[in-house]
Order: C-alpha cells, then structure tokens, then sequence
C-alpha cells in the first residue's frame, strides 16, 4: 500500500546569473514525489543540483518555474521563514544550524517554538528544560549537563548531533540534510549519521539527505537517487535499493549520464 | 587637585547619559551584528523633539516619550533602506542620519534651542543640580538595564539575538529576520534618542551638532565596559551594566583630558584609534593564530 504523497515537485527550474555569459541552470525541469515516511538519499557530482534542489524546497530564493507542493499545500510562492514551520534542515556547515553565542538550552526553546507566533512570554520556561536534558541524553554526546553552554563552544559534530535534534523538534513534515556530515571527521560522521538514522526511524519522518558517500547513500534509506544536471536520473527503491553496491552505481551512472563518468567518478567516490 | 575631583560627578553623570546612548549602540552593534551609523542623527533628534516640546509647554516626562518615538521612525526608516531596499547598513545608517540633519534643523527651526532648567519647571536633569540628576540617572539605568534584561530574554528577544546571530539557521527556525531587525533598529534609535533628550535637558540646549560621532563615542563605551566585566561574569544585565561603566570611564578620561589641560580636539581621534585598536585586535588575533596552525582544517562549502 502506497503512503500519501508528501512532497510533490513538479518541472522546478533554476537559473543562476540569468541573462549573462555566466547562465547555470541548476535545476532542469526536475520532478520528484515523496511518500509519507520516505528516506531517501540523493547523490550526484559538483553542480547536479542537489543542493539546489534543496533550497528550492526551503525556500532561500523563488524558483524560475515548476510547483513545490508539501502535504497538499503548495508552498512555492511562501517565504523561507513560514515554509521552516513544516521543514527540518541541517546544513553541510555545522556553524549554520545554531546560533553560536545563545546557550544550547536557548537554541532548543527556539526550536521548540518554530512556526509559533513570537511573544513578550519568557523565551525558556523553566518547566522546559527536563525535557531538553532527556532528549540531549539520547544523544550521548554528554550535552545533557550543560544546558546553558553557549553552542559556540561545541564541536562540529556536537553541533550537528544539536542542530538534527533542532530539526526533528517539532515533527517536520519533511527533514532536508545538505551534506550534514561531509564537515565531520568520519568517526563523528559515523556517529552523526547513526543519531540521523534514529531520529528518523523512532519519529516515522520522511527526509531527503544529501551525501558524497556511495556507501552512505546505499546504507541508508529506502530510496535512493542520483542527479545529473539538474533532474534526476536514477531512482531506486525497496528492495533494488538493498542490493545495489558502489560498483552498481558507479555504472548505472555512466549509461545515464554519457560521456561525463571520467570526471565525476572522482567526485561520487 | 579639588578641582579635578570636584568635576567628577559631572564626568559620572554625562557619563551614565552617554551610556544610555551606548546601550543603544550595543543592541545594534553587538545583539543584531549591525553598526548602525543612524545613531549620529538620532542623538540630536531626540534632544531637539524633547526641547521643542519642553519649551512649548509640554510635560518633560511627555516630551522624553515623543523623543523615544521620534528615535524609533528613524531606526524604522534606515531599515526601510537596509531590509526593503537592499541597501548596506552601513550607508543605510549615513542616509537616514543626512535626512536627520536637515529633519533636526526644521524640528528646532534653527541649529539649537536653549532649554534652560531656570526657565522651565519640571526638568529633571540639570547640571545645576549634579547629585540629583545622578539619582535620576542611575534609577534611569537601572530601569533601563532591567528591562532589557526582561526584553531579551523573551520569545521576542530571543528571536532578535538569534537574529543577529545566524540569520540563516533564525529563518529555518521560522523566524522572521526582517522583522527582528526592525524591531531591533526601532529600540536602538528609539533609545538614543531618549538618551539625546536627557543630554538637552542635562545641558540646557539642544544643538545640531550634538550627536556627531556618537557612534564612535558609543562603541568605545561598549568596548571599554567588554573589557571591565569580561572577568566578573557573563550575566546579560552585567555586559548592559558594563556598557554605563565603559561610559563613565571614558568621560572621566575626558575630564582627565581637559583637567590636564591637554587639546581635547584630539579626542575625538583617540576615541577613533581606541575603537580600531579594540576592533583590530580579535582579527589580528585570527589571522596571526591560522598561521600557525594547519589552514586546510576550514570545512568550506
């Protein structure tokens, strides 16, 4: 039985530099459905569009063309800040996701109040703070004893463990991770991505990760996709997914993508 | 000597004045991560609505609240520039701060008004009366410090500090950073401007010139109170307590200055070397430290 559709982009275009030498469409007319509870991991070489593809969802610039369509609302037209209300994200730069000089406890009450209406009420009640230091505890990073450190002094990988637990707070429809772990040594990226699995699987969300690694992208998820571009070339799922090994990918790439495989095969592996 | 210590308390209280324009200043500067240059117009500004008012009968404490409003249009329009416009902030604050000028010259119709506290009942700060404008003045920062204090650490507050902070990570947290801005540019000027009508009241005057280089003036008070508190703590009440501090000390420097009768023309450019200096520092500080250790650690895009 097919789940309800979550995310439904339909023919996005975008162009940088429109109307100079430099013109780069970075996204070609890309269409891409999303199920409830979908985990899908999307790779592909320098400039394919993944990123993009991600900004065009949350909402850093309009699209030139196509629809964004979330849970049967179409979000195209919002801006940023009232499309995070249904949108979890975690950055490829771990300084990104929090604000440095604000405590780890502060960065969770304005999670915790994301897409709610800004008042003169105390910015942290007290009550919160329990909840805060279990869910920190889970992480097992030892955040949970210092609640009012300012984040500035995490590292990258506390950080990013941080920020996924920021994203996660308030039931996102969608989770969007840009390369959350590419900064991070790989023991911690291991760790990083172990925290993301869980998050993901205890909350039932449905995300789109961004990864460089191979390995990564056929690990994790139940879909996988490849982008060359701007569009999407390769889509697999279930159990084709489960069986796919770098090899697999590396080839399915160079029959979709031509000639470019030389180039970007440095690049994917 | 008696002389010296005698001009004290004058020094404390144009001190604690200034620092209220410095608190200013820290909001933009240090909370929303903007220098705000709006501020040079709207010192004059506020005294000039606060003297009009007063001279026309009005209440003080009336005219210091129309002076606060008249500070928060200003900060309103240089966002107008900065946010709807696109405009840098820096030449977003020059702008509003030139309109201020000729807007300062209609409000007073002329370049000052004099506002003595003989002439007009009712004027609480008065360099007649040192020891009781000090009492006024620090039950003014003490109110001011706390709320602040209150206002910062509200959803609000929260909001324009994270604002200010990471804009990127504040709109994925569905805060609306336009907003945040104005509201922050709004209370900066709104209270420079406070601050400008208890520095007319202080002196007796208001004058078109009053507020050039206030900016300046502001940060090193900001700077030079960084310095003071760094080592007691790290309580938002206390860097707003520190900011009143680096105020004082820089107009008890000044009175230093005058009582030893060196050139005070050349404060001005000490005030600018200090700023640089202490603005420097942390960025020498950086490019010295990637040097010497590895460079390629940076996680770039």
């Amino acid at each position: 039985m097919e789940n309800k559709v979550m995310l439904q982009l339909t023919g996005i275009v975008k162009k940088f530099n429109a109307g100079t030498v430099n013109e780069k469409v970075a996204l070609n007319g890309l269409d891409l459905t999303l199920h409830e509870g979908d985990f899908v991991t999307v790779i592909g070489g320098n400039g394919a569009g993944k990123s993009t593809m991600l900004n065009a969802i949350s909402g850093a610039w309009r699209v030139d063309g196509g629809t964004v369509v979330l849970d049967g609302q179409d979000i195209t037209s919002l801006p940023e800040y009232k499309r995070s209300i249904f949108l979890g994200r975690v950055f490829q730069d771990p300084m990104m996701g929090t604000a440095a000089d604000m405590q780890i406890e502060e960065n969770l009450a304005l999670a915790s109040r994301r897409g709610k209406r800004k008042t003169l009420a105390s910015g942290i009640r007290k009550a919160e703070r329990a909840g805060y230091r279990e869910m920190l505890s889970e992480l097992g990073l030892g955040l949970e004893d210092r609640l009012s450190v300012k984040v500035g002094t995490l590292s990258g990988g506390q950080r990013q463990a941080l920020t996924l637990l920021m994203a996660a707070m308030r039931e996102p429809k969608l989770l969007l991770l840009d390369e959350h772990t590419a900064a991070l040594d790989p023991k911690t990226a291991a760790k990083v991505l172990e925290i993301t699995d869980r998050i993901i699987n205890e909350r039932k969300l449905t995300a789109l990760m961004i990864t460089h690694n191979m390995k990564d992208a056929i690990a994790h998820g139940n879909r996988l996709i490849m982008m060359h571009e701007g569009r999407i070339i390769i889509d697999v799922c279930g159990e084709e997914k489960q069986k796919l090994t770098v090899e697999d990918l590396l080839g399915m790439f160079s029959k979709a993508a031509g000639g470019e495989f030389s180039n970007d095969r440095a690049i994917l592996s | 000597m008696g002389n010296f210590l005698g001009s004290m308390p004058g020094a404390v209280a144009q001190g604690l004045i200034w620092g209220i324009m410095a608190v200013g200043v820290y909001i933009t500067f240090r909370i929303l991560d903007i220098a705000d240059l709006t501020v040079d117009g709207s010192v004059c500004t506020g005294a000039a609505v606060c003297a009009v008012l007063v001279i026309n009968g009005v209440n003080v404490w009336v005219a210091m609240l129309a002076a606060l409003a008249a500070g928060i249009v200003a900060g309103c329009v240089t966002w107008f520039f900065h946010v709807v416009l696109g405009i840098p902030a820096i030449l977003a604050g020059i702008l509003t701060q030139l309109m201020l000028w000729s807007a300062n010259l209609k409000i007073m119709g002329g370049a000052n008004v004099a506002v003595s506290a003989r002439q007009f009942e009712g004027i609480v700060f008065t360099q007649m009366d040192v020891g009781g404008s000090l009492i006024w003045l620090a039950v003014t920062a003490a109110v001011i410090i706390g709320a602040l204090y209150l206002f910062f650490g509200t959803e609000i507050g929260c909001a324009i500090r994270a604002t200010g902070c990471n804009g990127v990570m504040s709109r994925a947290q569905g805060i609306n950073t336009n907003v945040m801005k104005l509201l922050g540019l709004a209370l900066s000027n709104g209270i420079v401007a406070l601050a400008g009508a208890v520095l007319c009241q202080y002196q007796g005057f208001s004058d078109i010139n009053m507020g050039k280089g206030a900016i300046v003036t502001g940060l090193a008070s900001v700077i030079i109170g960084e310095a003071v508190v760094r080592k007691i703590g790290k309580n938002f009440a206390l860097k707003l307590a520190g900011v009143f501090a680096g105020s004082v000390i820089y107009w008890i420097v000044y009175q230093t200055v005058v009582f030893l009768k060196l050139d005070t023309d050349l404060l001005k450019m000490l005030s600018a070397l200090l700023v640089a200096l202490f603005l420097g520092v942390p960025y020498l500080k950086k490019q010295l430290g990637m040097k010497s250790s590895r460079g390629g650690a940076a996680n770039g895009k």
